[in-house]
């Protein structure tokens, strides 16, 4: 089994433990940790593409690299985003849960708009 | 049409597109660096230049004939970033300047620089995040390849979902949360698909990929993943656990820009890759699929629409209808003889109803803003008056549902028009039945609204704030320009075949108006929580006699309602999402 199989196996097995954790698991926190492994496994399917040379023929190709490094800021800043919402949830409810308590219409009427 | 794209040279009219991404984003930086009350003014300058831009991109495509395209650093693909506009593009970069324009005067009352009391970071928010979905929305609309539209698809999200909870009430914490959770897995997924892609073919440009794919295993799976991520972001049914209380609970002017043209960015980019980059892979079982998901989220967001007891909610769950709307055209865009997706009457068809939907929503929602702002409340019971305290607000609205429900010269009228025309065409009545069917319910609940919003008032019944003229008007011009959108030529930038725009009797066109109202009253009178008779003497006769027929539908209903609670739930919408990437893969096989 050559080097970059074994890379692409471990991307998937991350990119699945990643996913099933987001359906999975109740709190938000997790839910985070468990996006950013997924994303994870993801940007190593690209590191095993750019090992490959892709289809441009190169011994290591150097665009999926780039394109790594800008989906690693765009994670960032996404999981900085969803922490800061989680925090201001938590503050402001005292709980933080993605489940909702409203069925199909709003607890309180006056207050939504 | 993109193909056409490689052989254009780079002009100087197409350096609008660049300057269409980066005007909005100058905007919102130097609005951020100065901060304050600032903010709003240099909103305010930014919104005309836009618009002159807008107006620039359609203009110079227009003349040219021919897509325009811009090389960055004039490097070439595949290792150089295109930013490339066709017609699509153009009218997309078109109606979003228009209802970016709209939401800005209708939010310069609730958002206004010169507001005397306190609180100055709603509106410093609300202007630069405008700011910032306009550019991302243009960033979509223009992109040449799969990585600039990933990166456009997430700038969007992060600029729409604080729109949710602007107001800062702990429950659009959590809808925020959930838009935002469910938003980033659909687009780990895109990203995952276009990986796959770059592996297979060493090129994420738009063109080069559409020449370079082959059919097979790596290419479907690709598909796959990238379509269901954008479903996800795109709130198509049944994934759309984010939506109802992320657009019911923003304030009215974002529930207005995130219904109206968040939604369509994803949807945009779908059509890009089912249309652009490969037409030749999904297969019409597929497609099928994808009408399929579209009917149910019709049928599946009116009734529950027609069910709820509060106008945005009203208007959410309609939005959730509108968007199974557009995934109709999909199943009518494939050419019979080859199996393969054009461009034709069924595109321009879905991207008809897509402009009018953006006009005619926001329209709604800003209505429904003003409603509140003078009632108080959004209780459907409780609209007595509405017509009393926002006379002009409550107009926008049912201008804006006619125009949704399609009456001639209204945008949804020549959409319908090509729908049933392409779907004549492939032989496909059933969705011609489908396409019908969403006419009467979209009529339905424009019905049961102005139904309470004309009951008598009680005489206690007092407005709570006096409605300003300014914002009723923007909402006003938006629901006109829906109802106008069919009278431009719109061969300039989307294919409309011959046939569909010849003379019919006025017999007939008065009868395809009518009908759907007609059929949208009974299914209000038979759907709705307080049905909206027209008097107690019609209510005493009628109600005995579809007394059976209303339990039935009130009990299918119920069990809507419950599919609806379990859905919206975190884990089944994961699930529901898996299921949905493996029902694609199978109608692939």
């Amino acid at each position: 089994m050559s080097t970059d199989v074994i890379f692409g196996l471990c991307a998937a097995a991350a990119a699945g433990l990643g996913l099933y954790g987001v359906i999975t698991q109740p709190h938000p926190l997790r839910t985070i940790l468990s996006f950013n492994l997924l994303g994870g496994g993801i940007f190593l399917v690209f590191g095993a593409v750019a090992r490959r040379g892709a289809a441009a023929g190169f011994s290591g190709d150097p665009v999926p690299q780039a394109l790594v490094i800008t989906g690693l800021v765009v994670a960032f800043a996404a999981t900085a985003l969803a922490l800061m919402l989680l925090l201001r949830l938590s503050q402001a409810t005292g709980s933080a849960t993605l489940r909702p308590n409203d069925g199909a219409e709003a607890p309180n009427p006056s207050a939504d708009r | 049409m993109l193909d056409q794209a490689l052989a254009v040279t780079t002009t100087n009219t197409s350096f609008l597109l660049v300057l269409a991404i980066v005007t909005p984003v100058a905007g919102a930086l130097i609005g951020f660096v100065i901060g304050g009350r600032a903010v709003a003014w240099i909103a305010y300058a930014t919104l005309p230049v836009g618009v002159a831009i807008a107006a620039g991109i359609c203009a110079a495509l227009a003349s040219a004939r021919a897509p325009l395209e811009y090389l960055l650093g004039a490097w070439a693909p595949p290792l150089g970033i295109a930013l490339r506009a066709d017609g699509l593009s153009a009218v997309m970069i078109g109606v979003t300047a228009l209802v970016v324009c709209a939401v800005a005067v209708y939010s310069s009352a609730d958002f206004h620089p010169r507001r005397p009391e306190g609180e100055t970071r709603a509106p410093f928010a609300w202007w630069i995040l405008l700011l910032a979905v306009w550019s991302a929305l243009n960033t979509v609309f223009v992109a040449g390849d799969l990585f600039t539209l990933y990166v456009a698809l997430e700038l969007l999200t992060f600029a729409a979902v604080p729109l949710v909870c602007l107001d800062g009430r702990p429950e659009t914490f959590q809808a925020a949360l959930r838009y935002l959770l469910f938003a980033l897995l659909g687009s780990v997924l895109y990203l995952a698909g276009a990986a796959l892609l770059y592996g297979a073919t060493g090129t994420l440009d738009i063109v080069l990929l559409s020449r370079r794919l082959q059919a097979g295993p790596t290419t479907s799976v690709a598909l796959v993943l990238m379509t269901v991520g954008l479903l996800a972001k795109t709130a198509l049914f049944p994934l759309h656990l984010w939506l109802p209380p992320a657009h019911a609970g923003a304030p009215a002017p974002g529930s207005a820009i995130l219904s109206a043209l968040v939604v369509k960015g994803s949807f945009f980019i779908t059509v890009r890759l089912w249309f652009d980059v490969m037409p030749d892979i999904p297969g019409l079982a597929a497609g099928q699929l994808l009408g399929s998901l579209g009917a149910a989220a019709i049928l599946f967001g009116s009734v529950l629409a027609l069910r709820q007891r509060r106008l945005k909610l009203l208007i959410a769950y309609s939005t959730l209808a509108q968007i199974g709307y557009l995934f109709l055209m999909v199943p009518l865009a494939f050419a019979p003889a080859s199996g393969e997706i054009e461009h034709g009457g069924a595109l321009s068809g879905g991207f008809m109803q897509a402009i009018s939907h953006a006009t005619a929503k926001a329209a709604m929602f800003l209505a429904a803003g003003s409603i509140y702002a003078g009632l108080g409340h959004d209780r459907l019971a409780q609209l007595g008056g509405a017509g009393r305290v926002a006379p002009i607000a409550l107009l926008a609205f049912a201008l804006g549902g006619l125009a949704l429900v399609g009456v001639p010269t209204s945008g949804a009228y020549l959409a319908k028009d090509l729908l049933l025309g392409a779907a004549a065409e492939t032989a496909q009545w059933w969705w011609a039945a489908v396409v019908q069917t969403g006419g009467a319910f979209t009529a339905a609940y424009l019905v049961l609204v102005l139904g309470h919003a004309f009951r008598p008032v009680p005489a206690t019944a007092a407005p709570v704030a006096r409605v300003p003229w300014l914002p009723q008007i923007a909402a006003l011009s938006l629901a006109l320009c829906s109802l106008m959108l069919g009278l431009i030529p719109w061969d300039t930038y989307l294919a409309i075949p011959e046939k569909s725009v010849g003379p019919t009797s006025v017999l007939k066109t008065l009868w395809a108006t009518l009908w759907p109202l007609l059929a949208g009253a009974l299914l209000a009178v038979l759907l709705a929580h307080r049905p909206p008779w027209p008097g107690v003497r019609m209510r005493a006769r009628a109600e005995p006699a579809i007394g059976p027929l209303r339990n039935a539908m009130v009990a299918l209903a119920g069990l809507l309602e419950r599919l609806d609670v379990t859905l919206r739930q975190w884990p089944a919408a994961g699930l529901s999402l898996v299921l949905v990437a493996a029902a694609f893969s199978l109608a692939m096989l």
